[in-house]
Protein backbone atom coordinates (compact mmCIF):
# COMPACT_ATOMS: atom_id res chain seq x y z
CA UNK A 1 0.00 0.00 0.00
CA UNK A 2 1.52 3.09 -1.20
CA UNK A 3 1.73 5.05 2.02
CA UNK A 4 2.72 9.07 2.93
CA UNK A 5 3.19 9.82 6.52
CA UNK A 6 2.90 13.74 7.10
CA UNK A 7 5.96 14.63 9.71
CA UNK A 8 4.97 17.57 12.35
CA UNK A 9 7.93 20.04 13.25
CA UNK A 10 7.29 22.69 15.48
CA UNK A 11 10.00 24.68 12.60
CA UNK A 12 13.10 23.92 14.52
CA UNK A 13 12.76 19.68 14.93
CA UNK A 14 10.27 17.27 14.11
CA UNK A 15 7.98 16.84 16.66
CA UNK A 16 8.29 13.50 19.21
CA UNK A 17 5.42 12.02 17.88
CA UNK A 18 5.83 11.61 14.24
CA UNK A 19 7.48 8.78 14.62
CA UNK A 20 4.50 6.82 16.00
CA UNK A 21 3.05 7.78 12.34
CA UNK A 22 5.95 6.23 11.12
CA UNK A 23 5.45 2.98 13.03
CA UNK A 24 2.16 2.84 12.37
CA UNK A 25 2.78 2.93 8.81
CA UNK A 26 5.51 0.54 8.86
CA UNK A 27 3.70 -1.95 10.31
CA UNK A 28 0.99 -1.75 7.30
CA UNK A 29 3.18 -1.74 4.88
CA UNK A 30 6.90 -1.75 3.62
CA UNK A 31 6.16 1.29 0.59
CA UNK A 32 6.23 4.21 3.26
CA UNK A 33 7.50 7.82 2.35
CA UNK A 34 7.45 10.79 4.49
CA UNK A 35 6.66 14.42 3.64
CA UNK A 36 7.45 17.50 5.44
CA UNK A 37 6.27 20.58 4.15
CA UNK A 38 7.60 24.32 5.69
CA UNK A 39 10.08 26.62 4.97
CA UNK A 40 13.62 26.19 5.77
CA UNK A 41 13.15 22.31 6.43
CA UNK A 42 16.52 21.04 6.07
CA UNK A 43 17.16 19.48 9.97
CA UNK A 44 13.67 17.80 9.48
CA UNK A 45 14.03 16.32 6.36
CA UNK A 46 17.34 15.17 7.63
CA UNK A 47 15.56 13.92 10.50
CA UNK A 48 12.55 11.89 8.40
CA UNK A 49 15.27 10.71 6.01
CA UNK A 50 16.81 8.43 8.89
CA UNK A 51 13.78 6.80 8.63
CA UNK A 52 11.88 7.02 5.10
CA UNK A 53 12.14 8.29 1.73
CA UNK A 54 11.32 11.53 2.00
CA UNK A 55 8.97 14.61 -0.06
CA UNK A 56 10.51 17.74 0.70
CA UNK A 57 7.87 20.77 0.37
CA UNK A 58 10.27 23.86 0.80
CA UNK A 59 8.31 27.10 0.01
CA UNK A 60 8.09 30.94 1.67
CA UNK A 61 4.24 30.05 1.02
CA UNK A 62 4.39 27.29 3.45
CA UNK A 63 6.29 28.98 6.48
CA UNK A 64 3.54 29.08 8.96
CA UNK A 65 1.68 25.82 9.21
CA UNK A 66 -2.15 27.76 8.10
CA UNK A 67 -4.61 24.87 7.45
CA UNK A 68 -5.78 25.65 3.78
CA UNK A 69 -2.54 26.15 2.44
CA UNK A 70 -0.82 23.30 3.63
CA UNK A 71 -3.67 21.26 3.28
CA UNK A 72 -3.93 21.87 -0.22
CA UNK A 73 -0.41 20.98 -0.56
CA UNK A 74 -0.60 17.48 1.39
CA UNK A 75 -4.01 16.51 -1.11
CA UNK A 76 -1.71 17.47 -4.40
CA UNK A 77 1.29 15.61 -2.91
CA UNK A 78 -1.09 12.28 -2.34
CA UNK A 79 -2.62 12.46 -5.41
CA UNK A 80 0.61 12.98 -7.47
CA UNK A 81 2.60 10.22 -5.31
CA UNK A 82 -0.99 7.92 -5.72
CA UNK A 83 -1.06 7.47 -2.17
CA UNK A 84 -3.31 4.62 -0.77
CA UNK A 85 -3.01 5.74 2.48
CA UNK A 86 -2.23 8.91 4.40
CA UNK A 87 -0.86 9.07 7.81
CA UNK A 88 -0.31 11.75 11.13
CA UNK A 89 0.00 11.34 14.64
CA UNK A 90 -3.39 12.35 15.96
CA UNK A 91 -2.19 15.64 17.35
CA UNK A 92 -4.16 19.41 17.00
CA UNK A 93 -1.77 20.18 14.26
CA UNK A 94 -3.02 16.55 12.44
CA UNK A 95 -6.94 16.77 13.49
CA UNK A 96 -6.93 20.42 11.69
CA UNK A 97 -4.98 20.39 8.71
CA UNK A 98 -5.09 16.35 7.67
CA UNK A 99 -8.58 16.95 8.53
CA UNK A 100 -8.72 19.12 5.77
CA UNK A 101 -6.42 17.18 3.33
CA UNK A 102 -8.95 14.71 4.08
CA UNK A 103 -11.61 16.42 3.28
CA UNK A 104 -9.92 17.22 0.19
CA UNK A 105 -9.05 13.82 -1.09
CA UNK A 106 -12.55 12.33 -0.75
CA UNK A 107 -13.14 12.11 3.22
CA UNK A 108 -12.20 8.43 3.93
CA UNK A 109 -10.70 9.15 6.84
CA UNK A 110 -10.20 7.67 10.49
CA UNK A 111 -8.99 9.60 13.92
CA UNK A 112 -7.51 8.14 16.95
CA UNK A 113 -6.68 4.91 15.62
CA UNK A 114 -5.37 2.39 18.75
CA UNK A 115 -4.83 -0.77 16.74
CA UNK A 116 -5.38 -2.62 13.03
CA UNK A 117 -5.21 -5.41 11.36
CA UNK A 118 -4.82 -6.06 8.03
CA UNK A 119 -7.44 -9.05 6.66
CA UNK A 120 -7.17 -9.90 2.86
CA UNK A 121 -5.84 -7.02 2.16
CA UNK A 122 -8.44 -5.25 4.08
CA UNK A 123 -7.17 -2.64 6.86
CA UNK A 124 -9.34 -3.02 9.97
CA UNK A 125 -8.75 0.13 12.48
CA UNK A 126 -9.96 -0.33 16.02
CA UNK A 127 -10.78 3.44 17.40
CA UNK A 128 -12.31 4.94 20.47
CA UNK A 129 -15.57 6.52 20.88
CA UNK A 130 -17.72 7.57 23.30
CA UNK A 131 -14.79 8.94 25.48
CA UNK A 132 -12.98 5.57 25.30
CA UNK A 133 -15.86 3.58 26.32
CA UNK A 134 -16.33 1.91 23.45
CA UNK A 135 -13.48 0.85 20.73
CA UNK A 136 -15.36 0.45 17.03
CA UNK A 137 -13.18 -1.42 14.72
CA UNK A 138 -13.94 0.14 11.25
CA UNK A 139 -12.96 -0.04 7.67
CA UNK A 140 -12.50 2.67 5.09
CA UNK A 141 -14.36 3.00 1.88
CA UNK A 142 -12.83 4.93 -0.78
CA UNK A 143 -8.81 5.45 -1.44
CA UNK A 144 -6.74 7.66 -0.03
CA UNK A 145 -7.87 6.26 3.54
CA UNK A 146 -6.26 9.02 6.03
CA UNK A 147 -5.51 8.61 9.37
CA UNK A 148 -4.40 9.51 12.26
CA UNK A 149 -2.75 7.58 15.21
CA UNK A 150 -2.87 7.80 18.76
CA UNK A 151 0.92 8.02 19.53
CA UNK A 152 0.63 5.85 22.67
CA UNK A 153 -0.69 2.92 20.34
CA UNK A 154 2.43 2.87 18.09
CA UNK A 155 6.41 2.89 18.24
CA UNK A 156 8.72 4.68 16.74
CA UNK A 157 10.88 2.15 14.55
CA UNK A 158 14.34 2.10 14.51
CA UNK A 159 16.17 4.31 12.23
CA UNK A 160 18.05 2.71 9.22
CA UNK A 161 21.99 2.80 8.81
CA UNK A 162 22.44 4.81 6.15
CA UNK A 163 19.80 7.61 5.47
CA UNK A 164 17.57 7.57 2.38
CA UNK A 165 16.94 10.12 -0.13
CA UNK A 166 15.38 13.31 0.21
CA UNK A 167 13.81 14.84 -3.14
CA UNK A 168 12.07 18.34 -3.36
CA UNK A 169 8.38 18.80 -4.51
CA UNK A 170 7.63 22.04 -6.33
CA UNK A 171 4.60 24.33 -4.73
CA UNK A 172 2.32 26.25 -7.27
CA UNK A 173 2.28 29.04 -5.23
CA UNK A 174 -0.32 30.71 -7.28
CA UNK A 175 -2.84 27.95 -6.27
CA UNK A 176 -2.72 28.16 -2.66
CA UNK A 177 -5.70 29.64 -1.05
CA UNK A 178 -4.86 32.54 0.91
CA UNK A 179 -7.81 33.23 3.34
CA UNK A 180 -5.81 32.33 6.52
CA UNK A 181 -2.84 34.32 8.03
CA UNK A 182 -1.13 33.54 11.18
CA UNK A 183 -0.25 36.38 13.63
CA UNK A 184 1.58 34.86 16.52
CA UNK A 185 1.21 31.88 19.33
CA UNK A 186 1.58 32.35 22.54
CA UNK A 187 3.43 29.27 23.47
CA UNK A 188 2.85 27.78 26.92
CA UNK A 189 5.56 28.93 28.96
CA UNK A 190 5.84 25.82 31.54
CA UNK A 191 9.45 24.71 33.08
CA UNK A 192 7.99 21.06 33.33
CA UNK A 193 8.02 18.75 30.96
CA UNK A 194 4.99 18.86 28.56
CA UNK A 195 2.32 16.34 30.09
CA UNK A 196 1.91 14.40 26.23
CA UNK A 197 5.25 13.69 26.52
CA UNK A 198 6.39 13.38 30.03
CA UNK A 199 7.36 9.98 31.60
CA UNK A 200 5.55 10.86 34.88
CA UNK A 201 2.41 12.56 35.31
CA UNK A 202 0.87 14.32 38.52
CA UNK A 203 -2.21 15.12 38.23
CA UNK A 204 -4.97 17.02 40.03
CA UNK A 205 -8.31 17.10 40.24
CA UNK A 206 -11.80 19.01 42.47
CA UNK A 207 -10.15 18.03 45.54
CA UNK A 208 -7.58 21.34 45.18
CA UNK A 209 -9.13 24.44 46.07
CA UNK A 210 -7.11 26.81 44.49
CA UNK A 211 -4.51 27.54 42.22
CA UNK A 212 -1.99 27.55 45.38
CA UNK A 213 -2.75 24.46 46.86
CA UNK A 214 -2.59 23.09 43.35
CA UNK A 215 1.19 24.29 42.82
CA UNK A 216 1.97 23.78 46.42
CA UNK A 217 0.88 20.32 46.25
CA UNK A 218 0.84 19.18 42.60
CA UNK A 219 3.61 20.92 41.64
CA UNK A 220 6.02 20.05 44.03
CA UNK A 221 5.46 16.59 43.73
CA UNK A 222 5.47 16.64 39.90
CA UNK A 223 8.64 19.03 40.65
CA UNK A 224 10.31 15.76 43.26
CA UNK A 225 9.74 13.34 40.51
CA UNK A 226 10.69 15.66 37.65
CA UNK A 227 7.29 14.99 36.56
CA UNK A 228 4.44 17.02 33.95
CA UNK A 229 1.61 18.46 35.81
CA UNK A 230 -2.26 17.96 34.47
CA UNK A 231 -5.41 18.10 35.55
CA UNK A 232 -9.07 17.25 35.58
CA UNK A 233 -11.14 19.25 33.52
CA UNK A 234 -13.21 20.88 36.71
CA UNK A 235 -9.67 22.53 37.38
CA UNK A 236 -9.71 24.14 34.50
CA UNK A 237 -13.42 24.99 34.79
CA UNK A 238 -12.55 26.89 37.85
CA UNK A 239 -9.56 28.75 36.07
CA UNK A 240 -7.27 27.18 39.20
CA UNK A 241 -5.06 25.68 36.30
CA UNK A 242 -4.52 26.61 32.71
CA UNK A 243 -6.33 24.42 30.00
CA UNK A 244 -3.24 22.90 28.46
CA UNK A 245 -2.73 21.28 31.42
CA UNK A 246 -6.20 19.20 30.77
CA UNK A 247 -6.48 15.88 30.25
CA UNK A 248 -9.59 13.80 29.14
CA UNK A 249 -11.99 13.47 26.19
CA UNK A 250 -12.00 16.83 25.43
CA UNK A 251 -8.14 17.76 26.28
CA UNK A 252 -4.77 16.16 26.43
CA UNK A 253 -4.59 12.32 25.70
CA UNK A 254 -1.82 10.88 27.89
CA UNK A 255 0.38 7.41 28.61
CA UNK A 256 3.01 7.81 30.94
CA UNK A 257 4.84 5.22 32.60
CA UNK A 258 3.19 6.54 35.62
CA UNK A 259 -0.38 8.78 36.17
CA UNK A 260 -0.19 9.75 39.62
CA UNK A 261 -4.32 11.19 40.06
CA UNK A 262 -4.81 12.97 42.76
CA UNK A 263 -8.08 13.78 43.97
CA UNK A 264 -10.14 13.05 40.88
CA UNK A 265 -12.83 11.18 40.53
CA UNK A 266 -12.89 9.62 37.66
CA UNK A 267 -15.40 11.19 35.31
CA UNK A 268 -15.28 9.02 32.05
CA UNK A 269 -14.10 11.98 30.24
CA UNK A 270 -11.09 12.24 32.31
CA UNK A 271 -10.59 8.71 31.80
CA UNK A 272 -10.36 8.80 28.88
CA UNK A 273 -7.05 10.77 28.63
CA UNK A 274 -5.03 9.08 30.44
CA UNK A 275 -6.57 4.69 31.01
CA UNK A 276 -3.84 3.93 28.57
CA UNK A 277 -0.85 4.65 31.06
CA UNK A 278 1.17 1.67 31.92
CA UNK A 279 0.73 2.24 35.45
CA UNK A 280 -2.08 4.16 37.44
CA UNK A 281 -1.65 5.00 40.90
CA UNK A 282 -4.54 6.97 42.88
CA UNK A 283 -5.29 8.90 46.07
CA UNK A 284 -8.69 9.63 46.81
CA UNK A 285 -10.98 10.62 49.99
CA UNK A 286 -13.76 8.38 48.55
CA UNK A 287 -13.45 4.48 48.36
CA UNK A 288 -15.90 4.13 46.13
CA UNK A 289 -14.60 6.80 43.65
CA UNK A 290 -14.79 5.41 39.49
CA UNK A 291 -10.74 6.28 39.63
CA UNK A 292 -10.12 3.15 41.62
CA UNK A 293 -11.20 0.89 39.11
CA UNK A 294 -8.86 2.12 36.71
CA UNK A 295 -5.95 2.02 39.20
CA UNK A 296 -3.03 -0.76 40.01
CA UNK A 297 -2.48 1.26 43.33
CA UNK A 298 -5.03 2.78 45.51
CA UNK A 299 -4.37 5.20 48.73
CA UNK A 300 -7.68 6.17 50.19
CA UNK A 301 -7.14 9.17 51.90
CA UNK A 302 -7.20 13.22 52.02
CA UNK A 303 -4.79 14.46 49.33
CA UNK A 304 -3.97 17.50 51.48
CA UNK A 305 -2.63 15.11 54.08
CA UNK A 306 -1.16 12.35 51.67
CA UNK A 307 0.84 14.44 49.30
CA UNK A 308 2.84 16.25 51.93
CA UNK A 309 3.98 12.77 53.31
CA UNK A 310 4.53 11.77 49.72
CA UNK A 311 6.77 14.90 49.38
CA UNK A 312 8.45 14.57 52.70
CA UNK A 313 9.22 10.98 52.00
CA UNK A 314 10.79 11.77 48.72
CA UNK A 315 13.10 14.39 50.36
CA UNK A 316 14.36 12.29 52.94
CA UNK A 317 15.50 9.36 50.51
CA UNK A 318 16.88 11.72 48.04
CA UNK B 1 -25.09 37.92 8.56
CA UNK B 2 -26.30 34.80 8.73
CA UNK B 3 -24.75 32.38 10.72
CA UNK B 4 -25.57 28.36 10.51
CA UNK B 5 -25.09 26.16 13.36
CA UNK B 6 -24.88 22.49 12.84
CA UNK B 7 -26.39 20.63 15.81
CA UNK B 8 -25.71 17.27 15.99
CA UNK B 9 -27.87 14.89 19.07
CA UNK B 10 -25.42 12.30 20.76
CA UNK B 11 -26.56 9.69 23.15
CA UNK B 12 -26.21 11.61 27.14
CA UNK B 13 -22.46 11.49 27.39
CA UNK B 14 -23.36 10.56 31.65
CA UNK B 15 -25.09 7.76 30.75
CA UNK B 16 -22.90 4.79 29.87
CA UNK B 17 -23.29 2.99 26.23
CA UNK B 18 -24.23 0.01 25.82
CA UNK B 19 -24.50 -2.59 23.24
CA UNK B 20 -27.44 -4.25 21.20
CA UNK B 21 -27.20 -8.14 21.07
CA UNK B 22 -25.07 -8.37 18.69
CA UNK B 23 -22.63 -5.89 19.08
CA UNK B 24 -23.08 -4.43 16.47
CA UNK B 25 -23.47 -0.70 17.56
CA UNK B 26 -24.99 1.43 20.43
CA UNK B 27 -28.49 -0.16 21.54
CA UNK B 28 -30.08 3.30 21.29
CA UNK B 29 -33.72 1.88 22.71
CA UNK B 30 -33.16 3.50 25.89
CA UNK B 31 -30.96 6.30 25.36
CA UNK B 32 -31.63 9.74 26.20
CA UNK B 33 -30.44 12.12 23.40
CA UNK B 34 -28.87 15.53 23.77
CA UNK B 35 -27.71 18.60 21.78
CA UNK B 36 -23.73 17.55 21.32
CA UNK B 37 -22.36 20.12 24.13
CA UNK B 38 -19.70 21.53 21.51
CA UNK B 39 -22.74 22.71 19.05
CA UNK B 40 -24.63 24.13 22.53
CA UNK B 41 -21.25 26.31 22.66
CA UNK B 42 -21.36 27.12 19.11
CA UNK B 43 -25.54 28.08 19.51
CA UNK B 44 -24.09 30.40 22.17
CA UNK B 45 -21.05 32.07 20.34
CA UNK B 46 -23.81 32.93 17.95
CA UNK B 47 -25.72 34.42 20.19
CA UNK B 48 -23.17 36.73 21.49
CA UNK B 49 -22.55 37.85 17.81
CA UNK B 50 -25.98 38.62 17.77
CA UNK B 51 -26.32 40.61 21.17
CA UNK B 52 -22.68 42.15 20.55
CA UNK B 53 -21.04 42.54 17.63
CA UNK B 54 -23.94 42.18 14.88
CA UNK B 55 -27.44 42.67 15.90
CA UNK B 56 -28.91 41.86 12.74
CA UNK B 57 -27.52 38.47 12.67
CA UNK B 58 -30.06 35.47 11.63
CA UNK B 59 -29.07 32.37 13.25
CA UNK B 60 -29.86 29.20 11.49
CA UNK B 61 -29.97 25.80 13.04
CA UNK B 62 -29.38 22.75 10.92
CA UNK B 63 -29.59 19.31 12.36
CA UNK B 64 -29.28 15.84 10.20
CA UNK B 65 -31.08 13.20 11.80
CA UNK B 66 -34.59 10.75 11.71
CA UNK B 67 -37.66 12.61 11.42
CA UNK B 68 -38.56 12.70 14.90
CA UNK B 69 -35.34 13.74 16.00
CA UNK B 70 -36.25 17.83 16.61
CA UNK B 71 -35.88 18.07 20.18
CA UNK B 72 -31.97 19.00 19.83
CA UNK B 73 -32.74 21.68 17.83
CA UNK B 74 -35.67 22.99 19.82
CA UNK B 75 -32.92 23.37 22.72
CA UNK B 76 -31.35 25.67 19.92
CA UNK B 77 -34.35 27.32 19.34
CA UNK B 78 -35.04 27.56 22.82
CA UNK B 79 -32.07 29.71 23.46
CA UNK B 80 -32.59 31.94 20.67
CA UNK B 81 -31.68 30.13 17.28
CA UNK B 82 -33.97 32.33 15.13
CA UNK B 83 -35.22 28.94 12.76
CA UNK B 84 -34.30 25.23 12.45
CA UNK B 85 -33.69 22.98 9.71
CA UNK B 86 -33.79 19.31 10.22
CA UNK B 87 -32.43 16.91 7.33
CA UNK B 88 -33.97 13.75 7.77
CA UNK B 89 -31.64 10.98 7.60
CA UNK B 90 -31.54 7.75 9.79
CA UNK B 91 -29.31 5.25 9.89
CA UNK B 92 -25.45 5.63 10.52
CA UNK B 93 -24.13 9.24 8.70
CA UNK B 94 -20.12 9.59 8.63
CA UNK B 95 -18.66 12.98 8.64
CA UNK B 96 -17.84 13.36 5.03
CA UNK B 97 -21.91 12.61 4.38
CA UNK B 98 -22.82 14.85 7.26
CA UNK B 99 -20.09 17.44 5.61
CA UNK B 100 -21.83 16.43 2.02
CA UNK B 101 -25.00 17.65 3.33
CA UNK B 102 -24.09 20.85 5.58
CA UNK B 103 -22.08 21.91 2.25
CA UNK B 104 -25.62 21.55 0.33
CA UNK B 105 -27.30 23.25 2.97
CA UNK B 106 -24.72 26.12 3.36
CA UNK B 107 -25.44 26.08 -0.42
CA UNK B 108 -29.33 27.07 0.19
CA UNK B 109 -28.77 29.34 2.97
CA UNK B 110 -25.62 31.19 2.09
CA UNK B 111 -24.58 32.48 5.94
CA UNK B 112 -21.21 34.35 6.16
CA UNK B 113 -20.22 32.06 9.15
CA UNK B 114 -20.55 27.89 9.80
CA UNK B 115 -19.90 27.36 13.70
CA UNK B 116 -20.24 24.63 14.76
CA UNK B 117 -18.56 22.12 18.10
CA UNK B 118 -15.19 20.77 17.01
CA UNK B 119 -15.98 17.48 17.89
CA UNK B 120 -19.01 15.03 18.94
CA UNK B 121 -19.03 13.38 21.95
CA UNK B 122 -20.62 10.41 20.77
CA UNK B 123 -18.14 9.29 17.51
CA UNK B 124 -15.35 11.78 18.58
CA UNK B 125 -14.03 11.82 14.99
CA UNK B 126 -13.56 15.36 14.81
CA UNK B 127 -13.58 15.73 11.16
CA UNK B 128 -16.45 17.22 9.80
CA UNK B 129 -15.56 20.73 10.24
CA UNK B 130 -12.68 20.42 8.43
CA UNK B 131 -14.10 18.40 5.70
CA UNK B 132 -17.08 21.05 5.25
CA UNK B 133 -14.39 24.10 5.23
CA UNK B 134 -12.76 21.70 2.32
CA UNK B 135 -15.93 20.90 0.42
CA UNK B 136 -16.22 25.23 0.56
CA UNK B 137 -13.31 26.31 -0.08
CA UNK B 138 -14.20 28.39 3.22
CA UNK B 139 -11.03 29.22 5.29
CA UNK B 140 -11.09 27.51 8.57
CA UNK B 141 -10.58 28.30 12.10
CA UNK B 142 -10.40 24.70 14.34
CA UNK B 143 -10.43 24.42 18.55
CA UNK B 144 -11.55 28.55 18.77
CA UNK B 145 -11.12 29.91 22.21
CA UNK B 146 -12.27 33.33 20.94
CA UNK B 147 -13.48 35.14 18.17
CA UNK B 148 -13.18 38.71 17.67
CA UNK B 149 -14.60 40.36 14.04
CA UNK B 150 -12.50 43.02 12.90
CA UNK B 151 -13.19 44.80 9.47
CA UNK B 152 -13.06 41.89 6.56
CA UNK B 153 -12.59 39.13 8.68
CA UNK B 154 -12.21 37.51 11.60
CA UNK B 155 -9.60 36.97 14.20
CA UNK B 156 -9.36 33.90 16.30
CA UNK B 157 -7.30 32.18 19.31
CA UNK B 158 -7.04 28.48 18.80
CA UNK B 159 -6.19 25.92 20.96
CA UNK B 160 -3.73 23.91 19.80
CA UNK B 161 -0.97 21.25 21.81
CA UNK B 162 2.04 24.25 21.57
CA UNK B 163 -0.43 26.81 22.57
CA UNK B 164 -2.63 29.35 21.97
CA UNK B 165 -2.65 30.15 18.21
CA UNK B 166 -4.08 33.33 16.54
CA UNK B 167 -4.82 33.78 13.42
CA UNK B 168 -7.26 35.78 10.78
CA UNK B 169 -9.10 34.05 8.86
CA UNK B 170 -11.14 36.12 5.57
CA UNK B 171 -14.88 35.31 5.64
CA UNK B 172 -17.30 33.67 4.85
CA UNK B 173 -15.41 30.78 6.93
CA UNK B 174 -15.81 27.86 9.24
CA UNK B 175 -15.08 28.16 13.11
CA UNK B 176 -14.87 24.73 15.61
CA UNK B 177 -15.69 25.42 19.30
CA UNK B 178 -13.69 24.27 22.10
CA UNK B 179 -14.76 24.60 25.48
CA UNK B 180 -13.65 27.51 26.38
CA UNK B 181 -15.15 29.79 23.74
CA UNK B 182 -17.99 30.15 26.07
CA UNK B 183 -20.19 28.77 28.79
CA UNK B 184 -23.83 28.03 26.94
CA UNK B 185 -26.61 29.50 29.05
CA UNK B 186 -29.67 27.70 30.22
CA UNK B 187 -33.06 28.63 28.22
CA UNK B 188 -35.68 29.88 30.01
CA UNK B 189 -38.83 28.27 30.82
CA UNK B 190 -40.75 30.80 28.72
CA UNK B 191 -38.57 30.51 25.86
CA UNK B 192 -38.73 26.70 25.84
CA UNK B 193 -42.60 27.18 25.63
CA UNK B 194 -42.14 29.29 22.38
CA UNK B 195 -39.24 27.02 20.87
CA UNK B 196 -42.07 24.57 21.30
CA UNK B 197 -44.49 26.52 19.29
CA UNK B 198 -41.95 27.15 16.42
CA UNK B 199 -42.24 25.23 12.94
CA UNK B 200 -38.89 23.74 12.01
CA UNK B 201 -38.43 22.85 8.16
CA UNK B 202 -37.73 19.65 6.98
CA UNK B 203 -35.98 18.81 3.92
CA UNK B 204 -34.68 15.78 2.93
CA UNK B 205 -31.24 14.53 1.42
CA UNK B 206 -32.32 14.07 -2.38
CA UNK B 207 -34.36 17.73 -2.07
CA UNK B 208 -30.60 19.07 -1.02
CA UNK B 209 -29.48 16.78 -4.25
CA UNK B 210 -26.72 14.95 -2.24
CA UNK B 211 -26.84 11.00 -2.49
CA UNK B 212 -25.31 9.31 0.28
CA UNK B 213 -21.43 7.65 -0.04
CA UNK B 214 -20.36 6.10 3.05
CA UNK B 215 -17.21 6.21 3.98
CA UNK B 216 -16.54 4.82 7.24
CA UNK B 217 -18.15 0.97 7.85
CA UNK B 218 -18.50 -0.36 10.91
CA UNK B 219 -18.18 -3.61 11.85
CA UNK B 220 -18.24 -3.49 15.10
CA UNK B 221 -18.01 -2.40 18.83
CA UNK B 222 -16.78 -3.83 22.30
CA UNK B 223 -17.61 -2.50 25.47
CA UNK B 224 -13.52 -1.16 26.89
CA UNK B 225 -13.61 -2.45 30.62
CA UNK B 226 -10.86 -2.02 32.94
CA UNK B 227 -8.27 -5.19 32.94
CA UNK B 228 -6.68 -3.57 36.33
CA UNK B 229 -6.96 -5.20 39.88
CA UNK B 230 -6.55 -2.06 42.12
CA UNK B 231 -4.32 -2.82 45.28
CA UNK B 232 -5.04 -0.72 48.12
CA UNK B 233 -1.80 0.78 49.85
CA UNK B 234 -1.85 2.05 53.83
CA UNK B 235 0.12 5.14 53.41
CA UNK B 236 2.36 7.51 51.53
CA UNK B 237 5.89 5.29 52.33
CA UNK B 238 4.26 2.21 51.37
CA UNK B 239 2.34 3.99 48.44
CA UNK B 240 6.10 4.81 47.15
CA UNK B 241 7.44 1.95 47.42
CA UNK B 242 5.00 -0.27 45.36
CA UNK B 243 5.76 2.39 42.72
CA UNK B 244 9.60 1.62 43.32
CA UNK B 245 8.87 -2.07 43.04
CA UNK B 246 6.91 -1.47 39.61
CA UNK B 247 9.92 0.74 38.39
CA UNK B 248 8.13 4.09 37.65
CA UNK B 249 9.76 6.18 39.91
CA UNK B 250 13.77 6.40 41.74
Amino acid sequence: MKTLVLMEHDGVALRSGSGEALGFARAVTEDVTALVLGEGIAAMTAEASKFAPVLAADNAALANSVADRWAHVIAEVARNHNAELVVATSTTWAKDIVGRAAGLLGGAMASDVIGHELEGGELRLRRPMFAGAITATITLKGSPQIITVRSSAYDTPAPAATPFAINAVSVDVDALPSGMELEGVDRRIDARPDVTEARIVVSGGRAFKGSEDYERLVGSLADRLGAATGSSRALVDAGITPNSLQVGQTGKIVAPDLYLALGISGAVQHLAGMKNSRVIAAINRDPDAPIFEFADFGLIGDVYEEVPRLIEQLKSSQ
Amino acid sequence: MKILVPCKRVPDPDQKPRLNADGSNIDDVAVSFILNPFDAIAVEEALRIREVAHPDTEIVAVGICPVDGEAELRTALAMGADRALLVEHAGMSDPWNVARLLAAVVEREQPGLVLMGKQAVDDDSNQTGQFLAALLNWPQATFASQLEFFDGGLRVHRETDLGIEIIRVTLPAVVTADLRLNEPRYASLPSILKAKKKSIEHTTPAELGVALEPRVQLLSMEVVNSQRQCEQVSNAADLLARLREAEVIE
